[in-house]
């Protein structure tokens, strides 16, 4: 291993991403609970890459980051080493795609957050309630930026030909922006929270990401990060799939 | 500057004094809390809406003269033929109540750009139609540093008025310019003379944390340490968080939206930190690493503006650093670069 | 209308259009207000942001010399979502067009002096321009050389006017393909355009010598200019970058202090030596 990747202290109370290739760099690893991003996501960054074979320090969520893009193939064998934390807080190392699926299907399986109630509300308020969100997004893109599973060299917001997404972000640009990217993330969200971290506007973009996870669980019992092969309900067809939400 | 006069505002006479305001048919641009989001935004002040000067603002209020969308042409198909239409040029009176110190420094940096010929009548208009009111700051917090860039909390750079707190609920108010002398002129009843309360001003201690002058002699040489840019932007994931929320970032992208009937030419913002931004068509792209944006962002800000225009490209508001998700820190990365050994 | 609008385009009207070569075209404008087309005025080197409405803007030099009033040229290669609107346009329909934009040629600088030329491909027009405005003003120049490559016959472009060129006396015209890229009857110079140049071995006494092509193409040159005598200060290129504003404010075409779309996009070879290499 070339790198150990993890978190450090940051700045004014901040935690920040370590890339330690030192002993004295690596004296700064820090346990993170509550992560402000998900480290998985430098894992296919050529800058990183190029320092060569990582550990990282990883949490479930990183666990099941990596098992899905295993399963897009965007992740290979033994690419990277990962030091996960049993359940009895011993240092787990996982290598290989299959053991990291054993590690993930033996820990307890974490429910969805709740949605601040905004899921229980009707149709009209629902959209609403995005308008005024979205009224707020400065088209950053720190959302896709910070998303393992946004790993498009040529996003479909980059795309003008035809112009997919539209570039100003007013805010029908911007609603239709956030339901491209959460229509792309259908089944492959983990759940993280690093997009609605990121969000320097504040917009609690995972709620979408959350509602769309849980709506495939429910109607193709598909969720994300879980297996090592891709049966991803929105490029699969089984004849059993049930059509009784088509209305 | 010279000031041309100081008076004193009880707090309990802002209410009336945006009272004023309104009727005179300014509207009022100020901070306020919206939704649930945390912080503070600059929004239109309704009468019914309450002013937030205590939270820090995630953007600043640049959008006032630069908006975040804004139509630079409209156009419609007559049959074979095309037409331009008129489009909105003409800014409505505006006020900016509450900016700060650093923001309004910021001005002169996109004064530099859309002021310089051919002029931008877009800003220009909004720019001589807006006054702009600075709250001085009693408190900072670590990620700023104004006074490292040339500013500080009560600096008056480009402020109409300059507002610094005094205590017991009382502001002194410093007139600065013919436009701030309006606004007092026009609700003389609310403004009382001010005697001698310098000692009395709250304002915040906001120590130098690196030497500018090291940085900008240090930029110049680094330019091809590429390592020494790899190493400074390896957490850097490509947003544009931090040239967003900038009061200093101007850059901007020109989009066309259209049906068969027609449509409009639309400039938006964008950022040099993305990808997409100096992609040619052919497919070459001059900036294709992110070390390289990164550079790009220092040097122009630090290096490159202050030799084409004598000014900085930051006013050390601390926004990129309080906004960035992987805590890039500016002020630790020029800190690195004011000491780097060259 | 709104005159002082800078984003605001002349309306144009195509009045001929061109194929040059595969994917590449030539369109002649006029001004839809033919008192805008009397004032126009420009000078060699300098570009424009063309519009299709509802599509955006492209940025291509004036590839027709200011010498010759009433309408302007441009040539653009099909490869983006603006240009291929441009490609579907037909003689009739109307175009947007913003300028004169950027820096000049000198040309009332090299008065008695030799001129060279050498051109890759696609990147002709801009010298174009400059051929067209020394050939108006013939005797205010001495040599006039003209060294043009491209990969294969059919992509020569401006074919019509290497004919000109290449029957009149007072120009010396060298045209070169790439091995492989000539036809049965071609008569002029097989070879990459830098080796074609030293073959060529032109003096550097007393000459200027303007360079445009692909990248590739003028980084092997140069060397060969400099083999030969060129001084850096003798030498211009045009810089290409993504532009948007071409008014020096939306920030895009940006290299080190300078842009582009204000500072250019005519350089010296001197003034590049200076700059940072991202363009």
């Amino acid at each position: 291993m070339q790198l150990i990747i993890g978190f450090a202290k940051g700045s004014n109370g901040r935690r920040r991403p370590l890339f330690a290739r030192s002993p004295e760099q690596l004296d700064q690893l820090i346990l993170e609970d509550n992560p402000p991003l998900n480290l998985a996501v430098y894992l296919r960054k050529p800058e990183i890459k190029r320092l060569g074979k990582a550990g990282v320090v990883a949490t479930p969520a990183i666990l099941r980051s990596v098992l899905q893009l295993a399963a897009e193939n965007q992740y290979h064998d033994s690419e990277a080493l990962f030091l996960a934390l049993d359940a009895d807080g011993a240092v787990v190392e996982l290598s290989a795609v299959d053991q990291i699926a054993a590690f993930v299907s033996s820990s307890p399986n974490t429910p969805f957050p709740s949605g601040d109630g905004i899921q229980s509300k009707d149709r009209e308020e629902r959209f609403a309630y995005w308008q005024q969100e979205f009224e707020r997004c400065i088209r950053c893109y720190a959302c896709r930026a910070s998303c393992p599973m946004c790993y498009c060299e040529q996003c479909i917001a980059d795309s003008n030909q035809p112009q997919w997404v539209p570039v100003p972000p007013h805010t029908l640009g911007n609603l239709e922006w956030h339901v491209a990217r959460a229509m792309h993330l259908a089944g492959r969200c983990v759940g993280c929270g690093a997009c609605s971290k990121a969000c320097p506007a504040g917009i609690p973009l995972g709620l979408m990401n959350q509602f769309l996870a849980e709506l495939v669980e429910k109607e193709f019992g598909q969720r994300a990060g879980m297996a090592t092969k891709l049966d991803y309900p929105l490029s699969v067809f089984n004849v059993k799939d049930r059509e009784d939400f088509i209305k | 500057m010279t000031m041309i006069d100081r008076k004193l505002l009880k707090k309990e006479s802002v209410g009336p004094l945006m009272a004023v305001l309104r009727d005179s048919g300014r509207r009022i641009i100020a901070p306020q809390s919206v939704g649930s989001a945390p912080g503070a935004w600059y929004r239109e002040l309704g009468p019914e809406d309450e002013l937030d000067l205590e939270h820090l603002t995630t953007l600043s209020p640049k959008s006032a003269f630069l908006p975040m969308v804004e139509e630079i042409l409209r156009f419609r198909n007559e049959g074979k033929r095309i037409v331009i239409d008129d489009c909105k040029i003409q800014a409505q009176p505006t006020v900016i109540f509450g900016s700060r110190p650093c923001d309004t420094r910021a001005l002169h940096a996109l004064d530099a750009v859309f002021l310089r010929q051919p002029e931008d009548m877009f800003f220009r208009e909004k720019r001589a139609a807006t006054t702009v009111i600075t709250f001085s700051c009693a408190a900072a917090d670590p990620d700023c540093f104004c006074t490292s860039v040339g500013g500080g909390p009560r600096d008056p750079e480009g402020s109409d008025l300059l507002v610094t707190g005094i205590g017991n609920d009382c502001w002194l108010v410093e007139v600065w310019t013919l436009k701030g002398k309006q606004v007092v002129e026009l609700a003389p009843h609310l403004f009382q003379p001010a005697g001698e309360v310098e000692t009395e001003c709250l304002v915040a201690k906001v120590p130098v944390r690196f030497s500018l002058d090291d940085v900008r002699k240090h930029l110049p040489v680094l330019f091809n340490d590429e390592e020494f840019w790899r190493e400074q932007s390896l957490a850097c994931l490509g947003c544009s968080s931090c040239a967003f929320v900038c009061p200093n970032c101007s850059c901007f992208d020109i989009q066309d939206e259209a049906d068969l009937k027609g449509g409009s030419r639309l400039r938006c913002w964008d950022s040099c930190g993305q990808k997409l931004f100096t992609l040619h068509a052919s497919g070459h792209n001059p900036r294709g690493g992110q070390s390289q944006r990164w550079r790009q962002r220092v040097m122009h800000k630090f290096s490159y503006l202050p030799e084409k225009e004598g000014l900085i490209g930051c006013v050390g508001c601390g926004r990129c650093s309080r906004a960035c998700p992987a805590d890039m820190n500016l002020v630790e990365r020029l800190t690195a670069i004011a000491e780097a050994r060259v | 209308m709104t005159a002082d609008n800078v984003y605001q385009p002349y309306l144009m009207r195509i009045e001929r259009a061109i194929d040059e070569a595969p994917g590449i075209k030539t369109f002649r404008l006029l001004f839809q207000d033919e008192e805008s087309g009397k004032n126009f005025q420009f000078r060699a080197g300098q570009f424009g942001e063309y519009s299709v409405f509802g599509e955006g803007e492209s940025t291509f030099c004036i590839a027709s010399s200011p010498t010759r009033k009433g309408y302007i040229e441009c040539t653009f290669r099909q490869t983006g979502r603006v240009t291929a609107a441009l490609a579907g346009l037909n003689e009739g329909d109307t175009i947007g067009f913003r300028g004169p934009y950027g820096n000049v040629f000198p040309l009332e600088d090299w008065k008695g002096k030799n001129l060279l030329f050498i051109a890759g491909g696609i990147a002709l027009p801009p010298l174009r321009c400059v051929i067209w405005n020394a050939l108006d003003l013939r005797e205010n120049f001495r040599d006039v050389s003209i060294l043009y490559g491209a990969r294969s016959v059919g992509d020569l472009v401006y074919k019509y006017e290497l004919d000109e060129w290449g029957k009149r006396d007072d120009v010396r015209l060298a045209t070169t393909v790439d091995p492989g890229g000539e036809a049965p009857d071609w008569k002029g110079e097989v070879g990459f355009v830098p080796h074609v140049l030293e073959k060529m071995n032109p003096s550097s006494d007393n000459t200027i010598a303007l360079v445009c092509g692909p990248p590739i193409m003028i980084k092997l040159t140069l060397p060969v200019l400099a083999k030969l005598g060129f001084a850096p200060g003798d030498t211009f290129t045009t810089l290409e970058n993504r532009m948007k504003c071409g008014v020096g404010k939306c920030g895009r075409c940006n290299v080190g202090k300078y842009y582009v779309c204000v500072d250019g996009p005519v350089f010296t070879l001197e003034q590049l030596q200076g700059m940072p290499n991202e363009y």
